[in-house]
């Protein structure tokens, strides 16, 4: 186990007071996402590529390459098996924490599932976490086709993932599965997959990169990710002209990944972060934000406003929607900003941010008693006879109700 | 000329249905079965008695309808138990070769076994199965047979199972009520194994699942001997009582929705469908969606088989069952159940059916029956053992036989 503080402490980030940002792309999938990703809009951040395979690491366009290796493998990559990703990165942890080094936040872009993305990508969580890093992982989930090992396997590293990375966004392939139709190749298939998941990643990169209004803090981001990994959803939609409020409030709740809006409705935290031009109006943030808020009434909603002037009249809006997997309360949204100071290395990006407008109030973030779990459940026919009890769980109870699976 | 010990009965008292099997054994050792009886059990739950009386009734008919198909009369019957209080370990005895030649002796093998089955169980629990697995010699793993062989060291590793002995009680004087003997009490777990396994699966390596009314058991085989056994006292009424409980309908109309929608996956076909339920006079009384219907279902009975995987991997017995897993009883006959334990337990899955068995089809071919037709087949096997010696003679009953002799 590496020891911590081996590495200087971060001193600043660079001069222009923004984060420094990298992508990490692991495994072929990835590293697929982070050639999509290699346009000139990402041009400030650093790149990097891991794989356990040889040969698609050399095809690769990033700037930094390691390759995972192992003489036992003889260069024949993970195979498929997440242990195995797991050996090689943990044997080669310091060269993955030096690769971290210097960066504020870091992106982890993998399809869980086989060997790399599912063993590497928690290590690398770990690693850049130990760096000073704050970690935001990208991760898409296999199609139920590809069989139930690795959907087993992709949950595994979901959940390994979940407690490295500061915040997790994942991307059930399945549910892009309804949207392609029966010529779709599949080459264009996985692009499209990746096209959503890039969707999110540029999403949270504006967010962090443009100064705000109204600005969000990554805190926030982690905050509203934060045990609420199983069910995210997320949207990018832009629209320019007049009736651009409008327009891009019907692309979001008409977005597929949505479900018609549904999502919206089922969803507890919502971030909606708008970026437009000189020209945006409060009319149109409110407009958007009053639309938002009627789908999701419960919701606790995370607001975010910058302007851009390259947008020009575009506007752009991005929409993180979180669902809570567990009946577990999620720990309230405000400890975030303690628990991360205490990590070394934490970025001073939100302190250098320019003047901060007087925060427009949020909906749904006054603290919340929590009420212990005190409701009698009726048994029905095993009223009186001996409770079942096994490790403390009573199974005479439904088990829908002990595992909290809403039934509308 | 036939005496009755050619006829073997095998008695299910189960949760949802009583259940007799007759069984007649020709002077081959080969068994056929004559006659079955059942009737709905209603003073049964999670497989323990609780109503006696009206046990006894439903135990009458059930024996009275097998008497009257297989054309005898029922005198003994081996009796199935089960229920949570019934548990199973492995323990090991050892013993030291005295003899000065150091030849293991049948004497020895039979201290060993003595040695072993002397184990720390609660007052109040009795021993109903102590099977042996196989002995080491010096150390020697694997040894099946150890007479004959030298060695200074015995030892045997044995699988006890052992129950709540007033409730097991409890089972047979409401049996003897009906003036019946009991020739031997079986768990059912390896009642059902005995009747679905043949021993090469045996020495494969398999899990028996059979999940019942009120319990769920399961008995894990690997190199040919009993490793593992367990009883989860959750089944099909659970599920039914899932169903009242969340689509808010009475037990009886669950129970009834469970037969003809029910799935253990939720397929899609189901996906918001709605069912009406109707009263007598044809007038909508609800609307029950058949995806909650499934998805209720779903995630009981994969919790079960979440259960004994959980037990199977602390047991360190997931690698050895090389012939997969066998499901049995009335809740192997829920649609998509092999798939659904197929992804729990990454394994070949196969719905059980008795074989090796002659006799009424009707019978063998219901995975309900498994149980019953292993008892069966376990008394048949006993009988064998005797070898031709005058069964009526009472002292050669188990050791079990001998406890339930006393007054």
């Amino acid at each position: 186990m590496e020891t911590e503080n081996q590495k200087p402490l971060l001193e600043t980030s660079d001069a222009a007071g923004k984060p420094v940002v990298k992508f990490f792309g692991v495994g072929n999938a990835g590293l697929a996402l982070l050639g999509m990703l290699a346009t000139p809009e990402f041009a400030e951040a650093e790149f990097a590529a891991i794989n356990t395979d040889a040969a698609s690491l050399a095809a690769s366009s990033a700037t930094v390459k390691i390759h995972l290796e192992n003489k036992l493998f003889r260069g024949l990559g993970s195979g498929g098996d997440p242990e195995r990703g797991k050996a090689m990165a943990e044997e080669q942890f310091s060269t993955l924490k030096s690769a971290c080094a210097g960066a504020n936040v870091v992106f982890i872009l993998a399809g869980l599932g086989g060997g790399a993305g599912s063993g590497v990508s928690p290590v690398l969580a770990r690693a850049a976490h130990e760096a000073g890093a704050l970690v935001l992982a990208f991760v898409a989930l296999p199609f139920d086709c590809e069989g139930n090992r690795r959907e087993t396997q992709a949950q595994t590293a979901l959940e390994q993932l979940k407690s490295a990375a500061d915040g997790v966004i994942c991307l059930p392939s399945q549910k892009v599965f309804k949207l392609i139709d029966e010529n779709t190749s599949l080459v264009e298939t996985f692009n499209f997959t990746g096209g959503f998941l890039l969707e999110g990643v540029r999403g949270v990169w504006h967010l962090l990169t443009r100064p705000g209004l109204i600005q969000v803090h990554f805190a926030d981001l982690c905050a509203l990710l934060r045990d609420r990994h199983a069910e995210n959803v997320f949207a990018f939609v832009e629209a320019t002209g007049a009736g651009r409020a409008r327009e891009v409030v019907e692309k979001i709740l008409a977005h597929p990944l949505f479900d018609e809006g549904r999502a919206l409705a089922e969803s507890d935290a919502v971030l909606v972060s708008l970026m437009a031009g000189k020209d945006l109006t409060m009319a149109e943030v409110n407009r958007v934000m009053e639309s938002v808020k009627r789908q999701c009434s419960n919701a606790q909603i995370i607001m975010g406003a910058a302007v851009d002037a390259e947008l020009k009249n575009k506007l752009s809006v991005t929409v993180i929607a979180a669902k809570q997997g567990s009946p577990v309360a999620a720990p309230p949204a405000r400890n975030d900003g303690t628990l991360r100071s205490v990590t070394p290395g934490i970025p001073p990006h939100r302190e250098i941010v320019i003047a901060r407008p007087p925060r427009a109030r949020r909906t749904g973030s006054k603290a919340v008693q929590t009420q212990l779990p005190l409701t009698i459940i009726s048994k029905g026919r095993f009223d009186k006879s001996e409770p079942t009890l096994h490790h403390g769980e009573d199974l005479d109870v439904p088990t829908f109700i002990r595992r909290g699976v809403p039934l509308n | 000329m036939f005496d009755e010990s050619n006829i073997i009965v095998g008695l299910e008292i189960g949760t949802s249905k009583i259940c007799v099997v007759v069984g007649e054994q020709g002077a081959d050792g080969a068994l056929n079965i004559v006659g079955l009886g059942q009737s709905r059990s209603r003073g049964v739950r999670k497989g323990e008695i609780v109503n006696p009386e009206q046990v006894e009734e439903d135990l009458r008919a059930a024996i009275f309808e097998a008497e009257q198909m297989a054309d005898v009369e029922i005198r003994s019957v081996y009796l199935g138990v089960s229920g949570g209080h019934v548990r199973g370990f492995n323990n090991r005895g050892t013993h030291i070769v005295v003899s000065a030649e150091r030849e293991i002796s049948p004497d020895d093998v039979d201290d060993v076994i003595k040695n072993a089955k002397a184990i720390n169980l609660p007052a109040e629990n009795t021993v109903i199965h102590a099977v042996r697995q196989h002995f080491f010699v010096d150390g020697q793993d694997g040894v099946t047979n150890p007479v004959g062989m030298l060695g200074a060291r015995l030892e045997v590793e044995m699988h006890v199972i052992h129950g709540h002995a007033n409730r097991l009680q409890n089972a047979i004087r409401l049996v003897r009520g009906t003036q019946l003997e009991v020739d031997e009490i079986v768990f059912n777990g390896i009642a059902t194994s005995l009747a679905l396994l043949t021993n090469d699966q045996k020495e494969l390596g398999a899990i028996v699942i059979d999940i019942g009314g009120g319990t769920t058991e399961f008995v894990v085989y690997s190199d040919g001997a009993i490793r593992h056994t367990g009883v989860l006292a959750v089944g099909g009424d659970h599920v039914s009582n899932d169903l009242a409980y969340g689509l808010k309908v009475p037990l009886s109309r669950a129970e009834k929705l469970k037969l003809e929608h029910g799935s253990a996956l939720v397929t899609e076909a189901a996906k918001g469908q709605n069912i009406s339920i109707t009263n007598d006079l044809g007038l909508e009384l609800k609307r029950i969606n058949v995806e909650h219907l499934q998805r209720i279902m779903s995630l009981r009975i994969e919790e079960i088989f979440r259960l004994i995987a959980a037990d199977l991997e602390r047991a360190g017995l997931t690698e050895y069952l090389r012939a997969g897993v066998f499901l049995c009883g009335g809740g192997s006959r829920v649609p998509g159940i092999v798939q659904l334990a197929e992804n729990v337990f990454q394994m070949n899955v196969t719905p059980g059916h008795a074989g090796g068995i002659s006799g009424l089809t009707t019978a063998l071919d219901q995975p309900e029956f498994c149980a019953a037709i292993g008892l069966v087949k376990y008394g048949s096997l006993k009988n064998r053992k005797r070898g031709g010696r005058n069964s009526i003679v009472s002292g050669i009953k188990g050791v079990f036989g001998k406890m339930l002799n006393r007054p």
